[in-house]
């Protein structure tokens, strides 16, 4: 039976203005959909990126204040052996104050700073600091004992570079000193609050600045996929020791407000696109049944001559399921030009796409899948339309 | 002979309630297998519905309609269609032939309903069809790549594809100049003694339908006069 098949397809061939715009106007709607899709899509993995690409996925720490974890490299290696966990890295943070030398006739001052003891190639795989050094060349990560690096606002705002020493005072369980560290490397976090406070050296530097013995304050556990910390966590959880006071806590428990930001995302984000694709709907809905209008003749004479009613329809639900089709390849082929032109020609100053958006197989995929799916369900009401006419009104009406 | 179609006390009412007006009252109208019968009556007269009414495009109000002594009007849409396409052809005053298709496979088309594929056997039917209604030269035209005459004799061969028993023709020259007309009727008397073909026309024209076997005249939905030759 391929009457209706071929019928369809000299329909369309015939009326060629009319099929070129439906499917005009079929590709603009897929390709909207599809950049739309991907650019949300982008957008959000390059916000969670941005957000938490740089920080503890889950962090351990203990339930109580002020409470320390002794046996953090056992932990760790338990940990670590944890799947879709990247890196775990012990962590121990002490505030400290470095003294600040007053201007001409003004008094010194003192300013508060943020002392991290860190496993310092582990934390780097997490915070990216050597990526992030402002002159790669001339800085290194801390190697010695009591050498640190600092953020880029602290160095400027003391005038301090690579090789200088400064003084920081401690006030330790009972007494108050002031010790002397090296700077090795400035780093720039793109965090302001982080890169005037964080002095980062290694863990077991701070462990004797501060004369705390073998503790960590937390442990930062990096993930493979940040959305598997809903699965991990409590992996984690299970793995920690019995009877102890740890807790694991997620970025997400973190990041309320991120979170829901991006929901409020996703669902415009899926709002704009079932919009676009109804008006795809309506348009090829609207033309086809202009188009069983001008074919009523033909019609006609196809009932008188025998055609089934079923047969009759199939010619439009043929008809839509071609201007679906062609609609999704012109479509995809539009949508995907504009992407990278998108992500070539919007940049940043440093040269990175503004929007870093991946061309996802699956989703370009799904667009097409639903481009025709949508334009053949569209053809249904002129597929009925066809069905249901009877050819005397056409024979009777000459 | 054996009566191919038998009407029975055909009536046709449209409409209903005030508005009701009835175009055929009590028909009975017996047409021989092979013949070539004539339908005349002005405009109005109720020709038309009544031609419609064989065809099965139209439903009698009341009355029974038999073809090959099988009862029509009670037959559902789908089987309709069948006995549409396998027993009847019609030829139209306008020919209906899909614009989108050449002459060759406006011919094809009513067998193409039942058949996924032409044989073999069928396209030399089709040639042979074209041959004997002189479109050899046009075959390959789009329909709308040809005169009026051309159109008409293509609508004809298209109508003889499925070898139906039965033509139904409404005015089927009406608008065709004298000279055509003449060539068509010639045409459609010589499919009619080779295929044995039973032929109901109706026309306005005296002169065709004096070379009919049988004229009936239908006057205000009512046979009127019913003649053998």
């Amino acid at each position: 039976m391929l009457l209706p098949f071929k019928i369809a397809l000299r329909f369309l061939k015939s009326s060629k203005g009319q099929t070129i715009l439906i499917t005009l106007g079929i590709a603009i709607g897929v390709s909207v959909q599809l950049f739309i899709g991907l650019l949300i899509q982008g957008l959000q993995a390059s916000l969670v990126d941005k957000t938490v690409g740089s920080t503890s996925h889950i962090t351990i720490s203990s339930a109580e204040t002020d409470k320390n974890i002794d046996n953090y490299a056992d932990i760790i290696q338990t940990v670590s052996a944890i799947d879709g966990i990247k890196v775990a890295s012990a962590s121990l943070d002490k505030t400290a104050f470095i003294v600040v030398e007053g201007a001409e006739g003004q008094n010194d001052s003192s300013e508060y700073i943020l002392v991290r003891g860190l496993t310092l190639d582990k934390a780097d795989t997490i915070y990216k600091f050597s990526d992030s050094f402002i002159d790669k060349s001339t800085m290194n990560m801390p190697s010695l004992p009591n050498e640190v690096i600092v953020g880029k606002e602290f160095s400027e705002t003391l005038g301090y570079t690579v090789g200088n020493q400064f003084e920081i005072s401690i006030a330790t369980r009972d007494s108050y000193k002031t010790e002397t560290v090296t700077i090795t490397g400035i780093f720039d976090l793109k965090v302001s609050s982080l890169n005037k406070t964080w002095v980062v050296s290694d863990i077991n530097t701070v462990q004797d600045l501060f004369d705390t013995g073998t503790i960590a304050s937390t442990i930062e556990i990096q993930l493979l996929d940040v959305f598997a910390s809903d699965t991990i966590l409590p992996e984690v959880t299970a793995a920690l020791p019995p009877a102890s006071l740890l807790r694991a806590v997620d970025w997400k428990a973190q990041n309320e407000s991120l979170l829901s930001g991006l929901n409020g995302q996703t669902i415009s984000s899926l709002m704009i696109q079932v919009f676009v694709v109804i008006s795809v709907v309506l348009s090829i809905a609207s033309v086809l049944i202009i188009s069983v209008i001008q074919r009523q003749k033909q019609i006609g004479i196809l009932k008188a001559m025998g055609i089934k009613d079923g047969m009759s329809s199939i010619i439009f639900l043929t008809q839509g399921f071609l201007l679906g089709l062609m609609g999704a390849i012109v479509g995809l082929l539009l949508g995907i030009l504009l992407i990278v032109a998108f992500t070539t020609f919007a940049l940043n100053p440093d040269g990175t796409p503004l929007i870093p958006m991946k061309l996802d197989p699956g989703f370009i995929a799904l667009s097409g899948a639903i481009a025709i799916t949508a334009s053949t369900l569209a053809s249904l009401l002129p597929a009925a339309k066809s069905k249901n006419l009877n050819p005397i009104e056409v024979i009777r009406n000459g | 002979m054996d009566n191919i179609l038998e009407l029975k006390n055909i009536n046709k009412i449209y409409g209903n309630g005030e508005f009701k007006t009835q175009v055929l009252y009590d028909v009975n109208l017996n047409i021989e297998k092979g013949s070539f019968n004539s339908i005349i009556g002005e405009s109005g007269s109720g020709k038309s519905t009544l031609l419609n009414i064989i065809g099965t495009l139209d439903k009698p109000t009341s009355g029974e309609v038999h073809i090959n002594n099988i009862r029509t009007d009670s037959m559902k849409r789908a089987e309709l269609a069948d006995l549409r396409n396998q027993t009847l052809g019609f030829i139209f005053q306008f020919h209906y032939l899909l614009p989108e298709f050449t002459a060759f496979e406006n011919i094809l088309i009513p067998y193409l309903m039942k058949n996924s594929k032409p044989s073999k056997e069928i396209v030399e039917r089709a040639n042979e069809l074209i041959e004997l209604v002189g479109l050899t030269k046009v075959k390959n035209n789009l329909a709308t790549k040809m005169s009026g005459g051309q159109q008409q004799r293509t609508a004809i061969a298209r109508a003889l594809i499925n070898n139906p028993a039965i033509i139904l023709a409404d005015e089927p020259t009406g608008n065709l100049d004298s000279d055509t007309t003449e060539k068509i009727y010639t045409l459609l008397r010589k499919v009619n003694e080779s295929f044995g073909t039973t032929f109901i026309i109706i026309t306005h024209d005296r002169r065709i339908a004096e070379k009919a076997d049988r004229n009936i005249e239908i006057k205000d939905g009512r046979i009127n006069i019913d003649i053998l030759r």
